[in-house]
């Protein structure tokens, strides 16, 4: 089965900031977004998105940790912290071009979107519907699907 | 606690000090937070009759219970001191981050005491307060000191409240801006920001924040964000508060050449629809909103590139149909100048109305504003004369004061047409066709205001008769200060009432948050008893029931055309509707809370200063 990870459609995406709260709330039981596996990003008011984990294929994190605390799961590929081995170093912070790992203030080893086991409570509480989760292919076609339509825009405009 | 970070910072801008004050229970029950909260520390920290812009005012920031949680628009603030434009209680309230990041600091609020010798920010590291010079931000506009403030920490994460020029040189309605585009816009809190030599409050907040019942929280909340896409709401989704101007220009509700006429024939071409299909790029949300009402516009300038605005309906109308202009990237960029220098645009608009007014009768000429054709509709007057008001120059020093001062310098019959209520510059709802909203919009405590109230529900969706004014408008007025006095302390979006606006589910979510076990009606006599601490303030401040009256426009120039036309509002209709509202509040008719009603709400102390001296004088 393909893996599903979390997506975020930058054009439903309003910057609202719940699914760092949610996720904070759900995984350390407490409101603090730097606690959240999910990060949101704003640039120039309007292009709001929201980054967690993509669990990649061959995850720079996994290779970069010198103390081999990262391992990937085979099926799900998600990325699992061994925190008897992490000593928050930081080398996966900085291989992983998403900032999709970042370290505990108080725990000191990394942590990371584990998917919520399937069931991701951002994006079952984005009230906008702007998070989803989804497979490498589902994004791809997502992308076809809008070139396509943009063709279509220029076509009729022109 | 639960819900409250249990916290007060105390900082006394020259000593350069700060201590921390612990939040005891009982005031969190009585007081809730936000706007109960910063009135009961303004009304024990001040002494009566001060210089609103002198150290001795203190400026006080709160936010409710509900920052930094999932609870939907929780995440507002209030900042509250002695208002340098009306001279009684000055409130504001924005929203965005800042709220929730000062809950995550750890504070539920801020009180900032005495003036600084030079320009200083404040930066609340969670516990480490730094006073940080901030000569380099002086004189910045109010976007660019919150981005050079960022750079400065290195944080982009942290949450900025800043002032801009207007702040900095006392214009008596500046405002304080966060998170770009949010602004404590109303009754010069920028300007008391300013006259302490406080450029901005950066906040980065690492501590978090835990609530009583987390999963029943989750599970109501869930709920309520579905509420939020739904029909209560669709207006602010779909086209956000620019809506409200073509309605009210339909039913001859929309003030226009400053109140001269209530429907505005351009109207069409600064509609929503026509706005937003031409320069609409997308709605954003404040942090913490599933409803994302702010519907940004960016409007292409000749070789200068694009000039991105967020325009509300109170712009649309305050720089758009009250100074007769109908050109919509004039107003984008009129809000982008006053966002910038850090002014209410209400005020700012409601002043240069009033001064178009002046020009047009002749009062105010071409030597008074060194040139400028101040005609109604004249786009480039508008621009020019915001920008004199920010620097305090030439015309723009007199209209800095504000409309009331204004007018009563300049003379010559202009304070008939001063748009305001004790003082601060009335909204975009012509009330003499609103006959609910006049009574409301006038017992504000904070003076002209469509928010401490709002009860033009009522009037415009036919609840009421809106031109026939009925005794019975002074328990609807009541009923609905107390109320927003509860949902300003909770501190959440004014916007979320058609799913969230009613005590009892207030009441459970207010439990969920603090574990507090609360009945509905002891949040009710909560939201009296903040409102009845206001009110004690202004009186404090020397309120007579003279201040309480709609400017004389609006009670002798009837409205000229539209169905509206020939409606007013007269002294014996508003008095009608006042002494109903008196009743209702337990006040005497004179509109004084007697010393038993402070007593039922637990203000004994209060009534030793206001009540009963004023009963028997």
């Amino acid at each position: 089965m393909p893996r599903r990870f979390i997506v975020n459609d930058p054009e439903k995406c309003t910057g609202c900031r719940i699914c760092e709260m949610v996720c904070s709330a759900e995984k350390e039981g407490v409101f603090n977004p730097i606690l959240s596996r999910i990060r949101t990003v704003e640039l120039g008011v309007v292009l709001n998105t929201a980054v967690a984990c993509r669990l990649c294929e061959t995850p720079t994190c996994v290779k970069s940790c010198p103390r081999k605390a990262l391992t990937s799961e085979d099926k799900s590929g998600i990325i699992l912290v061994d925190e008897s081995r992490c000593t928050g170093c930081g080398w996966c912070i900085e291989a992983c071009e998403f900032g999709a790992l970042a370290l505990h203030p108080e725990r000191k080893v990394v942590f990371v979107c584990d998917l919520c086991n399937g069931n991701p409570r951002c994006v079952d509480l984005c009230p906008k519907d702007a998070l989803d989760l989804k497979t490498t292919e589902e994004v791809t076609q997502k992308m076809r699907g809008k070139v396509v339509r943009k063709l279509l825009e220029e076509d009729t405009h022109s | 606690m639960f819900g409250y970070a249990g916290r007060m910072l105390h900082v006394d801008l020259e000593k350069k000090k700060s201590h921390v004050e612990t939040l005891q229970e009982d005031f969190c029950r009585d007081y809730i937070g936000g706007n109960g909260f910063a009135i009961k520390i303004l009304y024990t920290h001040s002494s009566p009759k001060i210089d609103p812009l002198g150290p001795e005012n203190p400026l006080i920031f709160a936010v409710g219970p509900f920052a930094g949680t999932m609870v939907p628009t929780g995440g507002k603030y209030i900042v509250q001191a002695k208002s340098p434009l009306t001279g009684f209680m000055g409130e504001a309230v924005s929203s965005g981050y800042w709220a929730h990041a000062l809950k995550y600091a750890g504070f539920d609020a801020v009180i900032v005491q005495g003036r600084s010798e030079k320009p200083v920010y404040l930066f609340l590291d969670d516990d480490t307060i730094q006073f940080t010079d901030a000569g380099h931000l002086w004189g910045k506009d109010a976007i660019e000191t919150m981005q050079m403030t960022r750079e400065d920490i290195g944080d982009e994460n942290v949450a900025v409240a800043a002032i801009g020029p207007a702040g900095e040189k006392g214009v008596r309605f500046a405002c304080i801006s966060n998170d770009r585009h949010r602004q404590a816009g109303r009754t010069g809190m920028g300007a008391v920001m300013g006259s302490k030599n406080l450029k901005a409050i950066a906040v980065r907040g690492t501590r978090g924040i835990k609530v009583s019942n987390l999963d029943g929280l989750r599970e109501a909340c869930k709920e309520l964000y579905e509420q939020c896409q739904g029909p209560f709401t669709e207006t602010y989704r779909v086209s956000g508060t620019p809506s409200s101007l073509l309605l009210y220009h339909t039913i001859a509700a929309l003030p226009t050449r400053n109140w001269q006429d209530a429907v505005f024939e351009m109207a069409e071409s600064i509609g929503d629809k026509y706005v937003r299909e031409r320069w609409g790029v997308k709605a954003i949300a404040c942090a913490g909103c599933p409803i994302a009402c702010d519907h940004i516009t960016v409007v292409k300038e000749g070789s200068e590139g694009k000039l991105l605005a967020s325009v509300e309906f109170e712009s649309l109308y305050a720089l758009g149909s009250e100074c007769g202009i109908g050109d919509f990237p004039t107003i984008n960029k009129a809000v982008d100048l006053c966002d910038r220098i850090g002014m209410d645009t209400i005020s700012t608009g409601v002043t240069v109305g009033w001064a178009m007014e002046c020009y047009e009768k002749g009062i105010i000429n071409s030597e008074h504003t060194g040139g400028i054709d101040l005609s109604f509709g004249h786009t480039e007057a508008l621009l020019q004369v915001i920008e004199k008001i920010g620097n305090r120059e030439g015309i723009g020093e007199l209209l800095s004061l504000g409309v009331k001062r204004a007018s009563e310098i300049t003379g010559r019959g202009s304070s008939h047409f001063a748009m305001h209520n004790k003082g601060l510059e009335l909204p975009g709802y012509d009330l003499r066709g609103l006959k609910a909203s006049v009574l409301g919009f006038n017992t504000s405590t904070r003076g002209g205001c469509h928010l401490r109230s709002s009860v033009y529900d009522f009037d415009l969706k036919g609840k009421v008769d809106r031109f026939t004014a009925h005794a019975e408008y002074g328990k609807l007025v009541r009923d609905r200060e107390d109320l927003w006095a509860i949902v300003d302390s909770l501190m959440l979006c004014k916007f979320i009432r058609g799913v969230l606006g009613t005590y009892e589910p207030l009441a459970k979510l207010y439990s969920l948050v603090t574990g507090f076990d609360i009945r509905p009606e002891e949040l009710q006599k909560a939201g009296e008893r903040i409102y009845n601490l206001e009110k004690a303030y202004n009186i404090r401040e020397g309120w007579r029931r003279l201040d309480d009256y709609p400017p004389p426009r609006i009670m002798s120039d009837p409205i000229k055309s539209g169905v509206a036309k020939g409606s007013l509002v007269t002294k014996e209709e508003f008095d009608l509707m006042f002494e109903s509202y008196c009743r209702h509040r337990g006040w005497t008719p004179e509109g004084l809370p007697t010393r038993s009603k402070f007593s039922e709400l637990g203000l004994e102390d209060i009534a030793n200063d206001v009540s009963i001296e004023r009963e028997e004088a």
